[in-house]
């Protein structure tokens, strides 16, 4: 609770600060950096608002250096980054040239390790490129659908175990421009709170309604779902032409996995649809590597709509939609996607088809299967060692994401009794200042960690996230392990005072505990 | 009076008390439609043609070996050898994926190089790259407009645009195609609107959106005309170069090389990379002012992966080859006006763009009644075509999303790599195509 109102007084001192600097900026005491409007266009209506660029100006400025850190190396385990500097604090970056070579990659999203530049699937690519070259220059209905895309497709449903698949080429626009196709005015949308902001503009361009309900909480989403049934539209009281849930597989910023089984006994009483969106989980879940369906072994029929994307687990990029036939006749037909934009690139399909057939074992080798079990062992692995030391870890069990807690004082846990899994790792601060110090000395001791802020996280919580991938040895984790150790007494981010007892004869609770503070 | 104020407020019963047995009823016989409608078989949209092997010159589909007259190929880079060892190298160097948002650990220096490149080409401060060519303009106009703010667009914008201001929110006004009096009139209208409510009208944010050279209909925007607009109206004007960038120009900057006019006073242009570069993604250029605060606010930048190195490397090569060669633009617009002229003329079509546009439609001179009809008939033109070794495509539109929605069309698309000859045997057999399936 102290920490909390802490953080507050903090987020207060530094908005007075901004008001002075733009006091002295406007009267020209302190020279004004940011770039400013045209002068022959300093009576129109300014562009920004001002109150918008002030968290911009003020407080983004000050940790910009945490972000958007350029790379000159393969994303893999090991990476190089460029080195620069700020001579006048954020505003401008120079690059010293000189490259820091080995940091621990903790960042990218890398499960599988497929992000690699030698190997079966990079020559696959290479072959693939030298033949059909880096583009299309043209739309999937139109003349840009290669023979590549037909075998992608089939390869995708085969292995997630649909009847058919279509594939886009970015993760962001498949749900974007999918999602209005397949529901519009009439129709209902429930949506969990946490959701990503693909699934969130797909859902506003539809047009339809939009109801949200709190994250992972099965009781809310029941009650939405009665009562839409039994109320109607909001004001004609007419019937809903169809309900569509969104959910996500593993949710990027919390690290909890979807409670799956019983949203589909929901979807099921309630006659609703269900619109899976795998991004984070699919390779990464489940025994075999197809996802949360197959984690809580369930049938993939029963999910109407699994959309995924090949970013994260399969080192390429695009989305795809599987499901049944109908389902992906009409999005052939109907998606804004195939109309309007072009299709995916040749070699970056390649590397796809040769990655899930290596996860699939089908190219001959277990090289698939032990990468999805080498995740599952660092993610367990690695999750119990920061309990150990001290840590407070949010988010699944067994979910890729973990999270570190610093002071919370309530924090909820899911968990889980089955055994793979994906891991990112999420550290929770208080304060975003507290995580771009944590990011900053992780940097020095070479180990890149991902520190995330105000407008993807609440305002008082802030996290750095760790992302475990197969491609991290035991070697790698111990050494980051030994640095988030160091960094974390030095920023007293250890809070855990009681041990977690897990349930496990209910399976899918919700343990509430409290927290003492230190 | 006193009773009044402790008596209850009288108000609309909202809920009406359901037992819990109706309740029950009500979820039983509710039905909800297929989440899917079923397609019809024979849909023109649904059955893709399959290219086997690269998309090129000389491309073959569905197993018939044709002249390509349908991807938007235009400098002819899709092939080109120094591209894909630019791309080979990068592959080598960087796997495929960057597992990551520009935020994350998904920043390459082949990223900030392309973007350097990109704004010295263009001319301008800073430049952004973007995954994917359609979210490129749909995420850059909600980074800008927001709920409340005015738009005028015009009337012929491509899906990305009107899919972008959707996202955006704000009231939009269409104005005629290509008609500055009708733009006039509404920026007319609302400046007097603006001096009923002047403080409104200092918040209001107003924009022109307009495209270079227009998807639908082949034609320029008389930009001269808008930017006289701009400064007498205060509008800001965002410019969509797609089809322009790397067409129109000396040196293929684009249509403000074209008219000669200051880069500088079109506050954004945005362009995809799919037509002149053979590349995939898009990029928005402009002065830093602008463009940095999509860094923060542009979605589909800060939530989506960013562009595959080895992309980027066939950019940026691409980028090299039109700096190095300025007179294929010259070559490229003799051959669209050389096939421009041998189009015209053909009983039952009739050409629509300009002459030196390279992406042109032809669309029929009367139509049979329903869209269905001028569909299925220029399917049947576009299928004798192909069975003697030219590949056309219909213009393909999503039918019930389009705000305006043009007529059927051919699209007939000019590349440099198709000789003098190929377009006269092209013009021809078109001539005979629409002879014998429109007569």
């Amino acid at each position: 609770m102290l920490v909390a109102v802490l953080t507050y007084v903090g987020y207060g001192v530094l908005t007075l600060f901004g008001y002075l600097r733009d006091f002295m900026r406007q009267w020209k005491i302190e020279k004004c950096q940011n770039a400013t409007e045209r002068e022959e266009q300093k009576d129109f209506v300014p562009l920004y608002q001002d109150f918008e660029n002030f968290y911009n100006r003020n407080l983004y400025m000050r940790i910009r250096d945490s972000w958007n850190r350029p790379i000159c190396s393969v994303p893999g385990a090991k990476v190089d980054m460029m080195e620069r500097v700020s001579h006048d604090y954020n505003w401008t970056f120079t690059y010293t040239g000189r490259v820091i070579k080995d940091i621990i990659n903790m960042g990218s999203y890398n499960y599988l390790g497929f992000a690699q530049k030698t190997g079966a699937c990079q020559e696959a690519a290479a072959k693939v490129l030298s033949q059909y070259g880096a583009g299309v220059c043209s739309t999937r209905q139109e003349m840009g659908n290669l023979d590549k895309h037909e075998e992608l497709e089939k390869l995708v449903a085969r292995f997630l175990g649909v009847e058919s698949a279509m594939a886009y080429g970015m993760g962001f626009a498949t749900n974007s421009m999918n999602i209005p196709a397949l529901v519009g005015k009439g129709c209902l949308i429930l949506s969990d709170e946490l959701n990503h902001a693909s699934l969130v503009l797909g859902a506003r361009l539809s047009g339809a309604t939009i109801r949200i309900f709190k994250h992972n909480n099965m009781q809310s989403l029941e009650k939405l779902l009665k009562d839409a049934i039994v109320h109607g539209q909001p004001r004609t009281r007419r019937p809903w032409k169809k309900i569509l849930i969104l959910v996500e597989g593993i949710y990027s910023m919390e690290g909890s996995i979807v409670r799956l089984p019983e949203v589909i006994a929901l979807k099921k009483k309630y006659k609703s649809y269900l619109y899976l969106d795998e991004a984070h989980s699919i390779g990464a879940l489940g025994p075999s590597g197809r996802g949360v369906v197959e984690y809580f072994g369930l049938n993939p029929e029963d999910v109407d709509v699994m959309m995924g994307t090949f970013t994260k687990s399969f080192g390429a990029a695009g989305g795809y939609i599987g499901g049944k036939k109908e389902l992906i006749d009409y999005l052939r037909t109907y998606s804004h996607s195939a109309a309007y934009a072009t299709s995916m690139s040749p070699p970056v399909v390649e590397q796809i088809i040769t990655s899930v057939k290596c996860i699939m074992g089908e190219d001959g080798t277990t090289v698939g299967r032990a990468r999805v079990q080498q995740l599952a062992e660092n993610t367990r692995y690695f999750r119990r060692r920061l309990k150990e030391m001290g840590f407070i870890i949010y988010g699944n069990e067994d979910s890729l994401l973990l999270s570190l807690l610093s002071r919370i004082k309530y924090g909820t846990f899911y968990n889980s009794s089955c055994s793979c899994s994906a891991t990112t790792g999420i550290i929770v601060m208080i304060s975003l200042s507290l995580g771009s110090a944590f990011g900053r000395e992780m940097l020095k001791r070479n180990i890149g960690v991902v520190v995330v802020g105000f407008p993807a996280t609440p305002i008082i919580e802030s996290r750095a996230r760790f992302c475990l991938s197969a491609a991290h040895t035991k070697e790698m984790l111990d050494t980051a392990l030994k640095e988030i150790n160091e960094v974390g007494d030095l920023l007293q981010l250890k809070y855990s005072r009681r041990r977690l007892v897990p349930l496990l004869d209910r399976p899918f609770d919700e343990t509430t505990y409290e927290e003492t503070e230190d | 009076i006193i009773r009044l104020l402790f008596s209850k407020t009288y108000k609309l019963q909202e809920r009406s008390d359901l037992t819990l047995k109706e309740k029950e009823e009500l979820i039983e016989e509710w039905q909800p439609e297929p989440l899917v409608p079923p397609v019809p078989k024979d849909h023109p949209a649904l059955n893709y043609n399959i290219v086997s092997g690269p998309p090129t010159h000389i491309i073959t589909v569905n197993g018939k070996e044709c002249i390509n007259f349908a991807s938007f190929n235009f400098l002819g880079l899709l092939n080109n050898e120094k591209v894909k060892s630019a791309a080979q190298a990068s592959l080598k160097k960087y796997g495929v994926g960057t597992c990551g948002p520009r935020g994350f650990y998904g920043t390459f220096d082949v990223h900030l190089e392309l973007e350097e490149r990109l704004a010295k080409f263009m001319r301008t401060e800073e430049a952004i790259i973007y995954s994917y060519g359609f979210a490129t303009i749909a995420s850059a106009i909600p980074a800008y407009s927001k709920r409340g703010d005015i738009v005028f667009v015009d009337e012929a914008a491509c899906f990305a645009i009107q899919k972008g201001l959707q996202a955006s929110r704000s009231n939009i006004k269409l104005f005629k195609h290509n008609d500055m009096a009708d733009l006039e009139r509404l920026l007319k209208e609302q400046e007097t609107e603006d001096q009923k409510n002047p403080r409104k009208a200092r918040v209001t944010r107003r924009f022109i959106v307009v495209e270079g050279l227009y998807m639908n209909t082949g034609d320029i925007c008389p930009l001269p005309e808008l930017i006289k607009l701009k400064y007498k109206y205060k509008v800001r004007i965002f410019l969509e170069e797609s089809l322009s960038f790397g067409v129109l120009g000396e040196h293929g900057r684009g249509i403000t090389e074209h008219f000669g006019i200051n880069i500088d006073d079109i506050d954004l242009i945005s362009a995809n990379m799919e037509n002149s570069l053979a590349s995939i993604g898009g990029f928005c250029c402009g002065r830093s002012f602008i463009i940095d605060h999509q860094r923060l606010s542009g979605q589909g930048y800060c939530f989506s992966a960013s562009l595959p190195p080895l992309l980027a490397a066939a950019a940026i090569e691409a980028l090299n080859i039109m700096e190095d060669n300025p007179d294929i633009f010259q070559t490229l617009r003799a051959k669209c006006e050389r096939i421009h002229k041998a189009l015209q003329g053909i009983s039952g079509l009739k050409v629509v763009g300009e002459s030196f546009s390279p992406a042109l439609h032809l669309q029929l001179e009367e139509s049979c009644g329903s869209r269905e009809n001028d569909v299925k008939l220029l399917k049947r033109v576009v299928d004798y075509c192909m069975n003697s070794g030219i590949a056309l495509t219909q213009a393909r539109y999503l039918e019930k999303e389009e705000k305006s929605l043009p007529p059927p069309s051919i699209r007939v698309v000019i590349t440099v790599e198709q000789t003098e000859q190929e377009l006269d045997k092209a013009a021809s057999l078109l001539k005979e195509a629409a002879q014998s399936v429109l007569n």
